[in-house]
């Protein structure tokens, strides 16, 4: 693979991570964060989503014109955002009715969005498709970092696996925090993410 | 009572920023100045109030089982029928915006076209077919109820955001929190603080 290809692959997962560095799709993302396993497949959706629709409007960015570009671009997200619930209803239906409506919400992500305006419409079809797996897979890392703190500090598991009780902290005092399951916590857990993150790569910091 | 249960329920309780996170994109980008906060909230408000009922109207006469064609389901299609009245509705207020208001189109700039993508919107929609299936909306008249308070909702935690991110100008923050981070941080707090709320019943 050549190296800017793979310049398109690696970026998005840290030095231009979508969710904390772009600050795009926050939305559709933090309440999913709860345990792990949600958090997992709506990262693995929004990166199939996201690949497919670059690659897609990639292929028509000469066809399509500019006016009506948007349109296009949501009935192209929608349907593929559609094919994904319907396999998500298929396949994992618990994890599909916890996710509710964050499924329909990957459509108005603004990550899907914001990556087919900013670089499917002016680069090859491959070249976007490793972005949109790119950047799906950044949102996706972010997702699991939260979900990891959220559902081991909040439910004391992971994957449901209940690993503080079987290392026995409850008889030592040892009480899980409630306050991680609800939802401001993410919020909180994503601005110290960022703050780690921006001292480490202090040319992202503002001045 | 029911009614205005639903509206107080909708604002504060189940506020589309503090409790879903609907919108934070727009949220964080614009939150720099009260003004601007002011002008994108009115306009999702506006488009939330119109884009519900619609989006009721289309769910209980075309898209819900057995509405349209006896035997037939058409809720698979709610995502893309959804998002195309919302992508039409914007298109209509920034040309009306454009055309009455010049100056409030300058100044939104960019994020009138990009309301169409804010979740907020969207997720109004979903969370409505949501109510509908779980009875607690029953009518028109309860979903313009529904789309104009969790409209309300977000515009007020815009605006408190943007005083806030005003004063924050004047005060040290470690560098590297500085922007994004310290706003979610913020967030997180005021959505703590919103959690008094919670079961308020009247």
């Amino acid at each position: 693979m050549a190296s800017k290809s793979l310049k398109n692959l690696t970026a998005p997962l840290s030095g231009n991570n979508p969710v904390i560095v772009q600050i795009l799709g926050i939305c559709s993302a933090l309440a999913v964060t709860v345990q792990l396993k949600p958090a997992i497949v709506m990262g693995l959706s929004v990166m199939v989503v996201t690949a497919f629709a670059n690659l897609v409007m990639s292929i028509l960015r000469k066809g399509v014109p500019s006016r009506i570009r948007i349109i296009v671009q949501l009935v192209v997200i929608a349907s593929l955002v559609i094919l994904v619930d319907q396999v998500l209803k298929a396949f994992v239906y618990d994890v599909s009715k916890q996710l509710s409506v964050y499924v329909g919400l990957i459509i108005t992500n603004c990550i899907v969005m914001g990556r087919v305006e900013a670089f499917a419409l002016q680069n090859k079809p491959w070249d976007s498709f490793l972005d949109g797996i790119g950047n799906g897979a950044g949102y996706g890392l972010i997702l699991v970092i939260v979900a990891f703190f959220r559902e081991l500090l909040g439910s004391g598991s992971l994957f449901g696996f209940p690993i503080f009780e079987k290392l026995g902290l409850y008889e030592l005092g040892y009480a899980n925090c409630g306050l991680m399951l609800f939802p401001p916590m993410a919020l909180i857990i994503i601005g110290c993410i960022i703050w780690v993150h921006r001292s480490i790569n202090k040319d992202l910091q503002e001045k | 009572m029911e009614t205005l249960n639903l509206f107080i329920r909708s604002i504060f309780i189940d506020n589309m920023v503090f409790a879903f996170f609907f919108g934070m994109c727009s949220y964080i980008a614009v939150s720099k100045s009260v003004k601007t906060a002011l002008g994108l909230g009115l306009a999702v408000t506006f488009v939330q109030t119109m884009t519900v009922p619609l989006n009721y109207l289309l769910n209980e006469y075309v898209l819900a089982p057995n509405a349209l064609v006896e035997g037939v389901d058409l809720s698979f299609l709610s995502f893309i029928v959804f998002i195309a009245v919302i992508a039409a509705f914007v298109q209509l207020v920034e040309m009306i915006v454009e055309k009455f208001s010049p100056s409030l189109y300058n100044q939104l700039g960019i994020f009138l076209p990009l309301i169409a993508v804010n979740c907020a919107i969207m997720g109004g929609s979903l969370f409505m077919q949501q109510m509908v299936g779980a009875g607690e909306i029953r009518n028109v008249g309860e979903s313009v109820v529904y789309g104009l308070g969790s409209g309300i909702g977000w515009w007020l935690a815009i605006v408190m955001m943007a005083a806030i991110r005003e004063r924050l100008a004047y005060s040290h923050i470690p560098a590297a929190l500085k922007g994004p981070g310290i706003a979610f941080i913020i967030t997180g707090l005021m959505g703590i603080a919103f959690m008094i709320f919670s079961g308020i019943q009247l």
